[in-house]
């Protein structure tokens, strides 16, 4: 079963705070339904999950909610990966 | 001999872009470290204020790690921060601003999440001169100092003013390809990024922490007095940055929407606090924080209609909800708005 975050009512960055840190105890191929309120994360978590090895597999926005859905990946370790 | 590694603080401005850039290009692993205080202006006030959504919005800090090509750590510190924003020991700048403090602070902080993930030293932004209460030459020793990163605490901008640290004299980095920036003038930053094919960056630094404003820090102050209690919790905080907040009596405050987003917002703490919206005519939610009595209630009452569609009108019916959920209609007469005084205004 798809794990679930409710980041509703939260305003950016604590939406991807809150995926960054339920992200990094699961497991490689998982994935996360993140449900927020605040639209910015339809910018900031694809940042962050391209910055970080990560893939937003679905994205939804029914006006007064948005849904994401976060696969978890990984990144080469050091050296930096370059933009 | 193994890459080294540096975690960056990253504030989202162009300094503390330009700092991991540079180490970056000297070979240095660079990954990037954010905090959150509460008190970050953006992403909360976009997101709220509904007129600036059509704005493309984006997170800075994000946007300079995809930039640059490095991972970005965001913590949370909101918990921590209060005992910074309410006992600094180096004082506060212009107004609630703990500039010192705080970067002794998160530099202490950052040394926390090196130590944990074996990582080598910390860079920073900092440019001596560029801010009058933290970064200056005699307070660049203090942060090394009081946060315990010492000399494992390395400022690429302005290095060659300062003592050589460990990363300098160990040769991870060349010291004679930092820079010797001072004072407050952007424009050997600005020529630097432009070297590095930077074109584009936010600006302009100093404006990214509602400490650093006259009007917030009047509020903060204001909710401290009435609760006769320096604290705060992260609600009330961004409950300061949104609407218009007035005091007609010591006992109560009003927060007032000013537009539909901050109504929506309001929306979500309204069953926190008595909150009253007319219904006569379009208006604002309006939030009485503290403890109304029956005579505050009808001041709270007239005010919102005088923020309301009904402010000409003879009479403005207002919907008041108690905590408890129990609700009552009153007809008020909304005040003119000669009658209310300046003073009202927090």
């Amino acid at each position: 079963m798809m794990e679930r975050l409710d980041a509703r009512g939260l305003f950016c960055p604590l939406p991807v705070i809150r995926t960054q840190d339920r992200v990094a105890v699961m497991a490689l191929g998982e994935r996360l339904e993140v449900v927020a309120t605040d639209h910015g994360v339809l910018h900031d978590i694809p940042a962050w999950c391209r910055i970080n090895g990560h893939r937003v597999v679905e994205s939804r926005d029914d006006g007064s909610e948005v849904t994401l859905v976060v696969e978890v990946g990984t990144l080469p370790e050091a050296p930096n990966h370059g933009p | 001999m193994s890459q080294r590694k540096a975690v960056a603080l990253i504030s989202g401005g162009l300094d503390s872009m330009l700092a991991a850039r540079v180490i970056m290009d000297q070979g240095v692993h660079v990954e990037g470290i954010n905090f959150f205080t509460g008190f970050c202006v953006e992403g909360h006030t976009h997101a709220i204020r509904r007129k600036d959504r059509a704005r493309p919005k984006r997170n800075n800090a994000l946007w300079v790690a995809e930039q640059l090509g490095m991972r970005l750590h965001i913590v949370d510190i909101v918990e921590e921060y209060k005992d910074v924003v309410l006992n600094p020991a180096h004082g506060y700048g212009a107004h609630l601003n703990p500039c010192l403090d705080c970067k002794i602070f998160m530099v202490n902080k950052a040394l926390e999440w090196m130590e944990e993930h074996g990582f080598d030293f910390i860079i920073t932004g900092e440019v001596i001169g560029q801010r009058p209460k933290s970064q200056r030459k005699d307070t660049m020793p203090v942060v090394a100092r009081e946060s315990g990163a010492d000399d494992r605490l390395l400022r690429p901008l302005c290095a060659r003013n300062l003592e050589p640290t460990r990363p300098e004299l160990e040769g991870w980095v060349d010291r004679q390809a930092l820079f010797n920036f001072t004072g407050r003038s952007r424009k050997p930053q600005m020529d630097l990024a432009r070297q590095r094919g930077i074109d584009d960056y936010a600006q302009p630094a100093g404006g990214c922490c509602f400490l650093t404003d006259e009007h917030y820090a009047v509020k903060l102050k204001d909710l401290w007095a009435s609760r006769r209690a320096r604290n705060y919790d992260l609600d009330d905080i961004m409950l300061l940055k949104v609407g218009r907040h007035l005091r007609p009596r010591p006992a109560f405050k009003l927060i007032v929407a000013r537009e539909e987003g901050e109504n929506n917002f309001l929306r979500g703490y309204r069953k926190r606090f008595v909150h009253m919206e007319p219904v006569s005519h379009p208006g604002p939610l309006v939030l009485v924080d503290g403890e109304p009595g029956e005579q505050d209630i009808r001041l709270a009452a007239r005010i919102t209609g005088r923020f309301s569609q009904g402010r000409s009108a003879a009479m403005v019916t207002v919907q008041v909800t108690d905590r408890d959920g129990g609700r009552r209609t009153l007809e008020v007469p909304p005040l003119d708005a000669g009658d209310v005084p300046r003073e009202w205004y927090v």
